[in-house]
């Protein structure tokens, strides 16, 4: 044997094996080296591979696995020590290699696998968009479709149009077969086929409005898929084919009484009409959510088309017929108006053709009266007289009357004493008094100026009939006249509310209150009292016989407003007796103005207690100390106080009477100013309200203006002195304004 | 008549004091020219009514400062009624009390307050005391038969 150093082959020397192992080995090494080729040449192709190193870890794993293998061919004979030791070494750095990478393919494979998972996911939600893209279009589709169609619904405020356009663009859009329109009838209780689509003249079905199809359609506000073999639902002849699926919707009517002014309409009240849509009856189609939503605001839009319609038709109806009432009234005030000219200028002209016959019957019967007369015929000429007097006064109330109702009566204004016009109205009337045995009392408050400014004639006019009126409905007992200066506060009569009587310096309103014992005036009968040629009781007339009683009351009515006053009867009733009380408006005559107000007197010290004597004020502070102290001095100086610690009281304790009102600006817990404010808005209304002054111990400018801005009428600085107080009162009373604010 | 006169002038030394010092101003004068025969006992009236609105006062105060939080606010409403009822009887040191008092409120300083407090009530007992010696002296006047004299 050689010594060659060589190694024997492991495997035995089979041919044919032998021959299929080398080659296998020479295609596996072949195999091996082509792999990290083609990875190399794919990888630089692709733009992205994250695992570079691993890739050429992994070539080296092949190349070295390739190499032994190639070299494994050497092997298959004797080989020398040399391929021995390349093969072992081979070997070894292919083990080496691959327990390397198997390590790291540890840590790669899940990572591959991972990208394989987030692809697959990504691939999920690729497909999801897509799916959404898809709906979202056809919502965007749906909408705009409703857009169009509410367009073209409220395009147009005829009922009719409304309904054709809307179920024509309907019909258009969701692509229907047949779509009608029930409407209720004026019963209420049936529905009548008003409108569908392809017919264009429906044949007027009519369905009982109770059917529980139609009860479950009318519940709910959504659109709710019905048989199509039910009444409704029934248009079309019977086809071959399966009838598409039905769909019906309420259609609410609203009324123009639906809609109160503050209110939503009523639901409960309302009248439905049906809207049934089909599909084509030979396609699959089913009916989609986004359809029936559109369905559902189509009919809510024709609900406030129709309810447009309704209510423009509605306000032009009204229109018309105040129109036409316009015309109505305005031809009946011309003719009223020329009614009242003919009869006024009827009235002036007979009474005075009347007049003249009367005044010379009255003439004659009083010279006849002179002359030497029998008794019999001086009683008929008595008789005479006294009928024509009365005939002559009559037609002289008549003549005033209708002068009173032109407007062209005018008063005689001049100063006359008030005091003797009372007296001189008793005397005439005791006798008649006395023969019906009735006391007559006559009250002048001690107030009543003698002198007053005013038409005395009327005046006494209107006395006399009064006081004559309380007589001639009095059987026992007696009258009592009354005369007072009217005070502010129940100058209003709740019965007059448009009486509004304004205080002036150089006026005052007289109130005389003349009240009987007499049969008194059932309450129903007060209003008609003054009015024109009403008797009430008769009889009584007869028994009396006094002067123009139809027209009396009416005229003393009239006077009365003439003098800018108030007339009104109280009565408690049948037999009560009843009160006549008139205030009427005088003048205050004018040299006589400076006397009547006793505060423009400056006098000295002594005489303070009379300057201020009785003038009202209230006092606000909610400091017991200061309020007493502020309340003394002003009770020093003759006043009349009110003194109140809340802003609460003292606006409701300040009336017209009181002529100032102190306000203590520095309280803490009581805001003047708003107090201020709350009085002046109490007396908003009337002129005369009190004068407010505010009383603070802070030099602060900004006091005095606040108080200005909220209408004060001055600021005092405490603490106050005696002088002060009284210059400060002075001033408001004199002027209006404090002088200059202390 | 001695006694009288002798009283008169006691009277009239202690009322100019009073004013020269400062317990009592110009106002407290025009309470008295207040006074007349409808209304005899008018300032009696009112400096009473001063003491029994100023010890309220006083009370109120003293609960409010001892509170655990102190209501600074309620406090200076106190201190601006006592000085409202002061300057309108013309205790002029009590008023300027109270003005420094208000200004302790508004920094809220706790003890500035309660020093106030403290001043407060000494200077209320010193005017109280002043006011019932002269009412005392009037009293003494009147009835040994004289008349009180006016001042100013």
């Amino acid at each position: 044997m050689e010594y060659c150093n060589c190694f024997e082959s492991p495997w035995p020397a089979d041919e044919l094996l032998m021959k299929y192992q080398y080659v296998s080995d020479f295609f596996i090494a072949l195999a091996y080296f082509s792999i990290p080729l083609e990875i190399i040449y794919f990888v630089k192709k692709s733009a992205v591979f994250p695992y570079r190193w691993v890739l050429v870890q992994f070539g080296a794993f092949i190349v070295l696995c390739g190499a032994t293998h190639l070299i494994n061919l050497w092997t298959f004979t004797m080989h020398t020590r040399t391929v021995a030791v390349v093969m072992t070494t081979a070997k070894v750095l292919t083990a080496v290699v691959s327990c390397a990478t198997a390590l790291l393919l540890v840590h790669i494979i899940p990572d591959l696998l991972s990208v394989k998972t987030r692809e697959l996911f990504l691939k999920n939600k690729a497909a999801e968009l897509d799916r959404e893209m898809g709906l979202i279009r056809t919502q965007e589709e749906t909408g705009r479709h409703v857009r169009m169609l509410t367009h073209e619904i409220r395009s147009t405020l005829d009922r009719h149009t409304i309904l054709k356009t809307t179920l024509l663009e309907l019909g258009r859009t969701l692509g229907l077969e047949e779509c009608a329109l029930w409407m209720p009838t004026r019963t209420g209780l049936e529905l009548n086929l008003s409108y569908t689509l392809r017919h264009q003249n429906p044949v007027g079905l009519t369905v009982p409005i109770q059917l529980p199809v139609i009860n479950q359609v009318f519940n709910t506000s959504r659109a709710v898929k019905i048989s199509p073999i039910s009444p409704v639902a029934r248009l079309r002849p019977a086809g071959q084919y399966m009838p598409g699926e039905v769909v019906a919707v309420r259609v609410p009517l609203l009324h123009l009484s639906n809609f109160q002014i503050h209110d939503w309409p009523e639901l409960s009240t309302k009248r439905y009409a049906l809207m049934v849509l089909m599909l084509p009856s030979d396609s699959a189609r089913q009916w989609h959510v986004h359809e029936l939503e559109l369905v559902e605001v189509v009919a809510d839009q024709v609900a406030v088309a129709l309810s447009h319609a309704a209510i423009l038709e509605e306000s032009m109806r009204a229109r018309d017929l105040l129109m036409e009432q316009n015309v109505a009234l305005d031809l009946a005030r011309r003719e009223a108006e020329m009614a009242v000219r003919a009869r006024n200028d009827f009235l002036a002209v007979m009474n005075h053709e009347m007049g003249t016959p009367i005044h010379a019957t009255i003439a004659l019967s009083s010279l006849l009266q002179e002359t030497e007369l029998s008794p019999e015929q001086r009683l008929m000429v008595e008789t005479i007289l006294k009928s024509s007097n009365l005939l002559a006064t009559l037609i002289n109330d008549v003549l005033d009357l209708s002068r009173l109702e032109d407007g062209s009566l005018q008063l005689e204004i001049e100063t006359f004493n008030l005091h003797s016009l009372f007296r001189e109205v008793l005397n005439l009337i005791k006798p008649i008094a006395a023969v019906k045995k009735l006391y007559v009392m006559l009250n002048l408050s001690p107030d009543l100026i003698e002198h007053a400014v005013g038409d005395e004639k009327r005046l006494m006019q209107v006395l006399l009939n009064v006081v004559g009126n309380a007589i001639k409905f009095t059987k026992e007992g007696g009258i009592s006249v009354s005369a007072s200066v009217a005070k502010p506060d129940s100058l209003r009569d709740p019965r007059a509310p448009d009486f509004f009587p304004t205080h002036s310096d150089n006026h005052f309103y007289l109130r005389v209150e003349v009240k009987d014992t007499g049969s008194g005036i059932n309450q129903l009968e007060i209003p008609k009292v003054f009015m024109k040629f009403v008797q009430s009781q008769p009889l009584a007339a007869k028994n009396s016989g006094g002067s123009g009683l139809g027209l009396g009351l009416a005229i003393c009515k009239r006077f009365v407003n003439l003098m800018e006053g108030h007339i009104w009867i109280e009565s408690e009733g049948l037999g009560r007796g009843s009160t006549v009380i008139f205030i009427v408006k005088l003048g205050i005559p004018a040299r006589l103005n400076e006397s009547k107000l006793p505060f423009l007197h400056k006098g000295p010290g002594n005489q303070v207690k009379f300057i201020f004597s009785g003038l009202k004020v209230v006092l606000m502070d909610d400091n017991s100390v200061g309020r007493t102290v502020t309340k003394g001095l002003l009770v020093h100086l003759g006043c009349d106080v009110l003194a109140v610690s809340s802003g609460d009281e003292c606006v409701r304790a300040v009336s017209y009477e009181h002529k100032a009102v102190f306000l203590d600006v520095s309280m803490a817990a009581v805001d003047s100013f708003e107090v201020a404010v709350r009085i002046r808005e109490k007396f908003a209304k009337r002129s005369g309200r009190p004068f407010i002054v505010a009383l603070t111990g802070n030099t602060d400018r900004m006091i005095k203006e606040n108080c200005r801005k909220v209408g004060m009428d001055g600021v005092i600085l405490k603490p106050v002195s005696v002088d002060k107080m009284r210059s400060v009162l002075s001033d408001l009373l004199e002027h209006g304004y404090l002088v200059e604010s202390q | 008549m001695e006694i009288v006169g002798q009283l008169q002038k006691q009277f009239v030394d202690f009322s100019t004091s009073l004013n020269h010092e400062g317990f009592l101003d110009e106002q407290y004068l025009q309470l008295q020219k207040l006074q007349d025969e409808s209304n005899p006992d008018f300032v009696c009236e009112v400096v009473s009514l001063f003491f029994d609105d100023s010890e309220k006062l006083l009370n109120n105060l003293a609960t409010a400062l001892q509170q655990q939080v102190v209501d600074f606010k309620q406090v200076d409403a106190h201190v601006h009624q006592f000085k409202g009822s002061s300057s309108s009887i013309g205790a002029q040191r009590v008023k300027n009390m109270c003005v420094a008092f208000r200004n302790f409120c508004e920094e809220k300083n706790l003890d500035g307050c309660l020093r106030c407090l403290q001043q407060l009530k000494h200077e209320y007992f010193l005017v109280k005391n002043k006011l019932e010696t002269l009412f005392r002296l009037e009293r003494q006047i009147v009835e040994a038969g004289g008349t009180v004299p006016v001042i100013g």
